[in-house]
């Protein structure tokens, strides 16, 4: 149950259109990654209000075909 | 989700003030991800209870729709999700675990 790193991008990205996004294939086993996420939507939420957004993006794949996102998100520098 | 799960969930955040959802146990966690965030428990002294969900297939599955939160492991303190292995370990790692554990009154080794 692996999902590559393009497809990702592509959720995260149509849930953050502003946002850079970084993402790390952590073992190169399409299945543990880490990834960076940066976006205006993030300005004013907290940590986990920030995370689940991108769950949330990600729908439902997070937990299932995605075992392991190390994830970091914020909002950009003023 | 059945509301007895829901009252489970709630009755131990309320009764523990450090809570972790977990695979595995304190002692023998089953997950690396787990084991990172009892470590990071363990090294600043904090009493915490493990709840293993593994054993609790209601419990693994119930979790996760009460916190709208889809990974375990997860942290409550005073009743209240403080995050997953990211939020936690970023959090140790710039004291800010620390800070928000005194201010709600959880003991940690100084």
């Amino acid at each position: 149950m692996a999902i590559d790193a393009g497809e990702i991008e592509r959720l995260i990205k149509a849930g953050f259109p502003d946002a850079q996004i970084r993402i790390d294939d952590l073992r190169g086993d399409g299945d543990h990654y880490a990834a960076t996420v940066i976006s205006a939507a993030f300005k004013g939420k907290t940590r986990v209000q920030q995370h689940q957004m991108v769950y949330q993006a990600l729908q439902g794949r997070m937990g299932n075909e995605l075992h392991a996102l190390a994830l970091q998100t914020a909002a950009p520098q003023d | 989700m059945a509301d007895q799960v829901t009252e489970r969930i709630k009755q131990d955040i309320t009764d523990n003030p450090v809570l972790l959802f977990m695979k595995g146990t304190p002692v023998f966690p089953q997950c690396g991800f787990s084991a990172a965030v009892v470590q990071i428990l363990t090294t600043m002294g904090v009493k915490f209870k493990g709840v293993d969900v593994l054993a609790d297939p209601e419990i693994r599955e119930g979790i996760k729709v009460f916190s709208n939160w889809p990974t375990i492991p997860q942290l409550y303190v005073k009743g209240e999700f403080v995050g997953g292995c990211d939020i936690i370990r970023e959090m140790y790692e710039s004291g800010e675990l620390q800070d928000y554990l005194k201010d709600h009154g959880v003991a940690i080794r100084a």
